[in-house]
This record gives structure tokens, C-alpha cells and sequence, in this order.
């Protein structure tokens, strides 16, 4: 019970990408021509047919990141036209529909280029310095099956709202893509902000976010000059307020760091 | 013949989890250490289960195929999570839960596991809580419900349309905190693919990183699989393209049995087929259904009209008509095939005659827009990228798709498989949803098994064996498993064919849709069961897999993944063709009232049909595993 494609005008494009054997390797551009191309076809669809014909003719198909392809897993990470994630707004790679384009349009992709995102092979960048930051403080410790009752901690909706809109990244690494200092600001400020507005998360506060940053800054991302390149890319459009809330986080933490209780230094006891 | 002791406690239904919980093994603090697991695949189940062993003092091993653990499907699921938390005043209890589950899942689940699940769905939204996920509250404060398919309470907790994301983003921090202590060794862009088993107990992985192509061998006391589920075997489906079946296919061809694998959920919103470049379909939640109204026109003569166009008068709301107490919340196997009967009757409407509405006219009026907006505005936006379509001024068109398999491997109460050591959790065993899952619950699944279940169960399993911490992987069932896996790696690379993998799989999936998917027939199965294997020959002459094996090289992983899917494919027709009877979702037309609805057989088929591997080209062993109903009785399903 597979439709047949309604009749929608067809056009053609050419695709120029990024191709990168490995990681040592130097890296040039490709030009693929792409006919037939339907209007309600994703990009992605769109090079999993130009991967499909480069198959049949021998060559090396394009290594390309994805997996959902709903613009929530956030592997998909591709800079279209210069522009990470691509010509739309609020939206991932994988949700790129080929309507955006025009016939004749000649399309460049690269991978999401920062230091800190080595490429792996063509489209392919590795991420993992993000996963590092995670796992330096983007948690609030409960041991499983320690927790009280869901309801015995309010929380307002405005702050849970708040949360969720800082919650919604999905860890793509468009922010460091778009900003010239390659900087993970707006990654690591959803984060800190989710988890600090939240009254779960107020124990570990400062500790979390001067964890987190340190990590950002040994992973080789660079400082924020207030460019909001990021949060125009961000397929969630996450705010740079948050980068604003994250500052303040930052100094006070680092303020109240050196406020070290007595007995902090005394050992663990009897 | 492989045995299978569910090993469900004796006592009242009530008291068994808890009874059994004071009653199994434990290892304790000091030796937990000596002791190391590895899990394989990082969603909810998997997750929340090496976050939760490490706390217990485990030394853990996670392995999973995509970049980090956070993109693992369960991050796409939209709607809520079930919990019996009765903050509604509603009538919920633990009871009311394991009913409608078990209901729902149309007699064909373990009445012990579902209630089991039922019990700690309260404390999964505690933890969950606890970790900070935003869930979505009222002004004053407290969670907020919502109503899902299958139930007449509010008891499914939500963060917006993105509730998946946010569980699993809080059992990857709970991860990434032990991973950071060194408790758990993470291994991102690795997938396995054989499971080794010694003296008949699973110890072992082999894992190919997906970076590099090296082929590694890992060692371990217990192996837990939580590798989520099989749908892409049909091709288009609501799964991740990367979801697939190698971890638990390699397992079944190790020993492990594979319990009702035609169990497939079909669901019955997601957003029609455009074209045959198609990769993927979009799910709309299940929650729209809350406040959408599902239509066809009356008349076939208006399917072409604007849906604006077409009177009041002649429209037809055909869940409210013919499941008024349930309405447009029936359950996903009811929704979906109600949407087919629709559809087969002339009356589906778009480009394609295959589609339905999904109309938020009645809910705009009475909300307004903001607040239908503020309820649904993500998935509002999905629609639009897809369709170019504003679902605030004309309906939504949808149309079933595949999005969930009830089957997997078979494991007992403990979770553990019929291979001793070897462990399933979530989506990638068959234990909770019966032959249909309701709404909302695979989450609760996911993470009951991986925080509240295994921490307990595997317990009970280790404390009986000696730590093999130096157990050798140059033994020879790690090196003949290696040798294997490398061996297919270079049979695919050097395969002198022409056609590219995806057109194998476009192939099969048309096969399984056709045959297998959500009406079934004999001659229709027996038809696949001659189409499959034809297509399997083909593949093996005929794939062509470029690149080498030493890179990154997704066309390799792909044929893997596929080759895997045709035998699986065959397995499910097996499995759809043996059962002569219609449950859930496997609909057997041959076996329907005269009103279309599911004839169970339970005399013949009320029990687990566990398949077992007997060799390449053999014809696998059907065992079973016999329901008993103790407490609740087998009664025909009815949401009228």
C-alpha cells in the first residue's frame, strides 16, 4: 500500500559537499548533479538517492550523520549554504524539505566545522567533547530510588516553562558550527539553565555550572563575544538569554567557591 | 527444545513483586565490584539500567551504535508516560493500570509482569522528578495529566510534546554522572554484532566500532540487551533509520528464543506516504488525540472536496460512532484499523485516497488557538515542515504507520533469557504489552525495567555465579564469534552485486506491508513465505557494499542490518501464519466478528509462542509458553 509520487513538478539541482576520506586526510569539494528532485522530498532523501546512484557507479557514497530524521536526535549536521542546519528556522537537517530550493540551485554541504568537532569522514564530525561536558556536572545526582514523591516539590509553571525551553536542545552542536569563536556557550547555558531553574537541581548549582564550563574550555571551544549567531541557527531557537543567565551563574558561583565552609577541609570524621 | 520457565513467584497478584524482591539473592556492597555487566544499547531501558547498576557498586560497560547515548530512539517519543500516581482524583490505582494494560494488550501478556509494571510506574515518575525533568504543571505548581488512547483516567505525565526527550535525557545524565566517576565505560559508535556464550552462559560481545572497523572482544559476568525494536523491517516505519534488529537477531541465532514476533503495532496517527524516495514517517502523538477529531466524508463523492466544504451533516466521526464510551481515544490497533476499513471503503481523502482527518476545529473554538497552541504547537510545526499545511485552519491528514513491536526476545519474570546471563530490557524483549501497547506505556516500560527492575533481578543471577573478571577473550568462543563477524564483513565488502542495499530493503518492507503488516492472510503469509526467501537469494548474489571495512562505512552497516531484517522478516510470516487467530495487533482477517473486530482463539492460542533457531535454512522450533490467567479473566476486548 505504497502511494505512488503525486504529480508535483520534478526539478534538478546540483549538490557540491565535503569530501574527507578520514580524519588525516585534506578534504575538497564535489559536485554531484541531482535530477528528478521532488518538492516534498527531505535533503536527506535527496542524498540517500544520490548515494544510492553513486553505489551503482562505483564511487564512494557520501558519509552523512542522521538517524531520527525528526529533528529531535540531533545527529543530522550538515551546513547548507554556509549556513548550519541549513535555510530554515527552528529546524534540523533532517527537516530541510528540497521546496526550499530552486531548479538549477547549486547547494553547498559541509560538515559542522569547529577545532573541537575533529571530522571523522565528510559530513561526519565527532561530538563527544559534548558528551565530556555532560558527564563534568549536567546532572542533578538522585540515586535511583531515593526521590520523594513527585508532588512534594512544587515547582511554577512559569519555571518549569522556562526549563523546558532551555531542556529542548538536542545536543547538535549548530551553536558551535555558527559562531566564529567556535563557542559551546549556548550548549552549556541550556543545560545549566534547565538544571539550575529547576528547585531539584539548586544543591549542585554552583558546582555544576564551574564544572561544566571548565570542561568546555579544555575541550577547545572558544568564549562568547555576543554575536547570537547560535541562537539564530539553533534548531530549537533556544535564546542566548540563556548564555546571559549562565554568566551570571558563572561569577557567583565562582564567588561563593571561595567561601569555603570550616569544615570543608576537616576530613571525613570518626 | 529450549526451556522455558517464566518463573512467576507463587502468592497473591499483589504481593508477588514485593515477595519476590524480599526472597531472591543478593550480592553485596564489597563483591558488586568484582562483578561486571555489560549493557547493550543506551534508550530508557538501557540507560537507566547501567546508570542504576553503577550506583549499586557494578562495574558497567554501555555500548551503543549511535555518536552518545542521548540520540538513541527513545528520545523521539512524543506523547507522556503512564503513572499511577491517582493525582487527579480520577479513580487510577496500580489495579486500574495493570488492567487497562493487560486489556489492552488484548489477553496476550503475563499478568504478573504488567502488574509488576503497574506498581512502579509511581515511583519512575518520583525519579524522574527527582532528576529535574521539566515536566509540565499547573499554575499551582503540581504535574500536570493528560489522557491517552485505552483508558478512562488522566494518568500520563507529559513535558510538552517531547516527553521521550526529556526522560531520556534525564536516565543520559543519571549515565553521564557515573561515566564521569568512572563507574561506567562508555562505548559510543560501537555495535554489536554476536553475543558469545560459554558453557551455555552469555559472557561476552562482539563489537565493531563503527569509527575505525575494528573488531573488538568484550568479557562480562551478565550481558543486558535493551536495543529497543524491529519495525524498520518493513522499511518506512515511525523508527529511527538506524533502529534495528542485529543484537537480539544475532542472540536468537545464538540460543535465545524470540517470543511473538508478529506482533507489530501499527499506529494510527502519523503522517501519510509522499513518494517512493520515502525514508521515514512522522508519528503525530497519540495526545492529539485528546482534543483532535478523527474524520472521513460520508459520501465517497466529496473525498476530493476542501475539507471545509463538506457540511457538518456529512462527515463522519467514525470513532465517536463506533466506539462511543472510548471514542477518539480507541486504542491504537482499534484506531488503525478502523482508518484502513475507512480508507478501503473509498472514503480515505488526499492526493493518495490513503489518509484521514485529524480535524482541531471543535478544540480551537472551545480552547482557542493559544491554548491548543501552547498544548500541541511542536507538533503543529512537524505537520507544517512536512506538509507545507496550517493544521489551525484545515485538518490534518494521517494514516497508520508502523511504530512499535510488542514482540522480542522471551525472557522470564527476572528479565533473563532462556541463555542464562543474558538479559533484555524495553522494547527489545516481548514482555509487558501483550499483542498491543497502549499509549504512554513503553516509556513507563523502558524505565521500569532499567530502574527498577534488573537492579533487583540480575542480583539474584550473580549472587550464583563466581566474578569471571579474568575470563580470557582469546578462549575459543570469543575468537570464533570474532572470526565470524569479520568473516560476513568481508563475504558483503567482496560481493560481486550491483544493487545497492536500500532497494533490498525497500523490497522487504513492501513484502512484510503487504503480507504482514496490518491485515493478515494465510495465503497472503504463505505468499511472503516464498517472496522472502527468493529475496534473500538475491540479496546474497546480488548486494553491492563500496568502501572498505577499516572507515566509517554506513552502506556496510546498513547490509548487516538488513540481512538480519529479511530473516527476521521470514520469522514474523512464521510467526503471523502459525497464530490462526486475531489479537491486538496481529489481525488475521480470517479470524474477525462480523463487526471487524479481533476472535481470539485462547484455547488454542492463549500462550507465548517462543521461536527457537535450529541452524541456517532450517525451519526454526515453535515452543510455548502457556498463559494462565489466575486473576483477571480472558474476556473479548470491547471499547464500545
Amino acid at each position: 500500500m505504497v502511494a505512488s509520487t503525486p504529480a508535483k513538478k520534478l526539478f534538478s539541482v546540483t549538490l557540491r559537499v565535503w569530501r574527507q576520506a578520514s580524519p588525516a586526510q585534506p578534504g575538497k569539494f564535489a559536485d554531484y548533479p541531482a535530477h528528478n528532485v521532488s518538492p516534498d522530498m527531505s535533503f536527506l532523501e535527496l542524498l540517500d538517492v544520490v548515494n544510492d546512484g553513486l553505489t551503482v557507479s562505483n564511487e564512494e557514497p557520501i558519509a552523512f550523520a542522521h538517524d531520527c530524521r525528526e529533528g529531535i536526535c540531533g545527529t543530522c549536521s550538515c551546513t547548507i549554504n554556509g549556513k548550519p542546519h541549513g535555510p530554515g528556522k527552528g529546524v534540523a537537517t533532517c527537516q530541510v524539505y528540497m521546496r526550499s530550493f530552486q531548479a538549477g540551485d547549486v547547494i553547498v554541504v559541509e560538515p559542522f566545522r569547529a577545532t573541537a568537532f575533529p571530522i571523522i569522514k565528510d559530513l561526519v564530525v565527532e561530538r563527544s567533547a559534548f558528551d565530556k561536558i555532560q558527564q563534568a556536572g549536567g546532572f542533578i545526582s538522585a540515586r535511583t530510588g531515593a526521590a520523594p514523591d513527585a508532588n512534594s516539590i512544587l515547582v511554577s509553571k512559569a519555571t518549569a516553562d522556562l526549563a523546558m525551553d532551555a531542556a529542548a536542545c538536542i545536543g547538535c552542536g549548530a551553536c558551535v558550527a555558527a559562531c566564529k569563536n567556535a563557542s559551546a556557550m549556548l550548549f552549556v547555558a541550556a543545560k545549566v539553565s534547565h538544571l539550575g531553574l529547576m528547585p531539584q537541581g539548586q544543591p549542585e548549582r554552583d558546582r555544576r555550572v564551574l564544572a561544566m564550563v571548565q570542561t568546555m574550555d579544555e575541550a577547545g571551544f572558544g568564549n562568547c563575544t555576543n554575536q547570537y549567531e547560535c541562537s539564530a541557527v539553533c534548531p530549537k531557537t533556544i535564546t542566548h538569554d540563556f548564555i546571559a543567565r549562565l554568566n551570571r551563574d558563572y561569577v557567583g558561583a565562582l564567588f561563593r567557591s571561595k567561601l569555603q565552609p570550616v569544615s570543608a577541609s576537616a576530613g571525613g570524621g570518626a | 527444545m529450549a526451556k522455558l520457565d517464566s518463573k512467576i513467584p507463587f502468592g497473591p497478584l499483589a504481593d508477588k513483586w514485593q515477595q519476590h524482591k524480599t526472597q531472591i539473592k543478593l550480592v553485596n556492597p564489597a563483591n558488586k565490584r568484582k562483578y561486571e555487566i555489560i549493557v547493550v544499547g543506551a534508550g530508557l531501558a538501557g540507560s537507566s539500567a547501567a546508570a542504576t547498576l553503577a550506583e549499586l557498586g557494578y562495574r558497567v560497560k554501555s555500548f551503543v551504535f549511535q555518536d552518545s547515548p542521548r540520540r538513541a530512539h527513545s528520545i523521539a517519543a512524543q506523547g507522556g508516560i503512564n503513572g499511577t500516581k491517582n493525582y487527579q482524583n480520577d479513580g487510577d490505582s496500580v489495579h486500574r493500570l495493570f488492567y487497562d494494560t493487560l486489556k489492552g494488550g488484548d489477553y496476550r501478556a503475563r499478568e504478573a509482569n504488567v502488574h509488576r509494571l503497574a506498581e512502579v510506574s509511581a515511583n519512575i515518575i518520583d525519579q524522574c522528578a527527582a532528576q529535574g525533568v521539566p515536566f509540565a504543571r499547573e499554575y499551582s505548581g503540581h504535574l500536570a495529566n493528560r489522557s491517552f488512547g485505552g483508558a478512562q483516567v488522566s494518568r500520563t505525565f507529559y513535558a510538552r510534546g517531547q516527553t521521550g526527550q526529556q526522560l531520556l535525557l534525564g536516565a543520559y545524565s543519571a549515565l553521564s554522572r557515573m561515566v564521569g566517576q568512572g563507574a561506567v565505560e562508555l562505548h559510543p559508535n560501537s555495535e554489536m554484532l554476536d553475543l558469545v556464550i560459554v558453557d551455555g552462559h552469555a559472557k561476552g560481545v562482539i563489537v565493531r566500532d563503527l569509527k575505525t572497523g575494528a573488531i573488538t572482544r568484550h568479557s562480562a559476568d551478565a550481558v543486558i540487551l535493551a536495543t529497543g525494536g524491529y519495525g524498520n523491517v518493513f522499511n518506512l516505519s515511525t523508527y529511527a533509520r538506524q533502529s534495528n534488529t542485529t543484537a537480539i537477531w544475532r542472540a536468537y541465532k545464538r540460543g535465545a528464543c524470540m517470543a511473538n514476533p508478529c506482533y507489530t503495532q501499527i499506529h494510527p496517527t502519523c503522517i501519510p506516504v509522499s513518494g517512493d524516495y520515502q525514508s521515514k514517517l512522522t508519528l503525530m502523538s497519540e495526545s492529539l488525540r485528546n482534543d483532535g477529531r478523527i474524520w472521513v466524508p460520508k459520501n465517497k463523492a466529496d473525498i476530493k472536496k476542501e475539507p471545509s466544504a463538506i457540511a457538518e451533516a456529512d462527515r463522519d466521526y467514525y470513532l465517536e460512532r463506533i466506539y462511543p464510551s472510548f471514542g477518539n481515544l480507541a486504542p491504537r490497533d482499534v484506531a488503525s484499523r478502523a482508518a484502513m476499513r475507512m480508507c478501503d471503503e473509498g472514503r480515505g481523502v488526499g492526493e493518495t485516497g490513503l489518509g484521514v482527518y485529524l480535524d482541531f476545529a471543535d478544540a480551537i473554538k472551545r480552547l482557542g488557538e493559544p491554548a491548543v497552541r501552547e498544548r500541541y504547537g511542536n507538533l503543529f510545526d512537524i505537520y507544517h515542515e512536512i506538509t507545507a499545511e496550517n493544521a489551525y485552519q484545515a485538518p490534518m491528514r494521517i494514516f497508520p504507520a508502523v511504530h512499535y513491536t510488542m514482540g522480542g526476545l522471551w525472557v522470564d519474570y527476572n528479565l533473563m533469557s532462556n541463555v542464562p546471563g543474558l538479559f533484555v530490557l524495553g522494547e527489545a524483549n516481548f514482555s509487558d504489552h501483550g499483542a498491543n501497547r497502549l499509549g504512554a506505556s513503553a516509556l513507563m516500560q523502558g524505565l521500569a525495567d532499567g530502574y527498577f527492575v534488573i537492579p533487583y533481578t540480575i542480583g539474584d543471577y550473580l549472587a550464583q555465579q563466581k566474578p569471571s573478571a579474568q575470563l580470557n577473550i582469546n578462549r575459543p568462543e570469543f575468537k570464533q564469534a570474532a572470526e565470524s563477524v569479520s568473516a560476513q564483513t568481508q563475504q558483503l565488502l567482496n560481493n560481486p552485486g550491483k544493487e545497492p542495499v536500500s532497494h533490498f530493503h525497500k523490497r522487504l518492507g513492501k513484502i512484510m506491508w503487504e503480507h504482514c503488516g496490518m491485515a493478515r492472510t494465510k495465503p497472503g503469509l504463505e505468499s511472503a513465505l516464498q517472496k522472502i526467501p527468493a529475496l534473500r537469494e538475491e540479496f546474497v548474489a546480488n548486494v553491492k557494499v563500496p568502501g572498505s571495512a577499516e572507515t566509517l562505512n554506513q552502506s556496510l552497516e546498513k547490509a548487516g542490518r538488513v540481512a538480519d531484517f529479511i530473516d527476521l522478516g521470514e520469522l514474523m510470516c512464521r510467526d503471523a501464519l502459525t497464530r490462526e487467530e486475531s489479537c491486538g495487533g496481529h489481525f488475521r482477517e480470517e479470524y474477525q466478528y462480523p463487526d471487524g473486530e479481533c476472535k481470539r482463539d485462547d484455547e488454542k492460542f492463549g500462550h507465548v509462542a517462543a521461536w527457537e533457531y535450529q541452524g541456517p535454512g532450517q525451519t526454526p522450533l515453535r515452543n510455548i509458553e502457556p498463559l494462565n490467567y489466575e486473576f483477571t479473566k480472558m474476556s473479548v476486548r470491547s471499547y464500545k
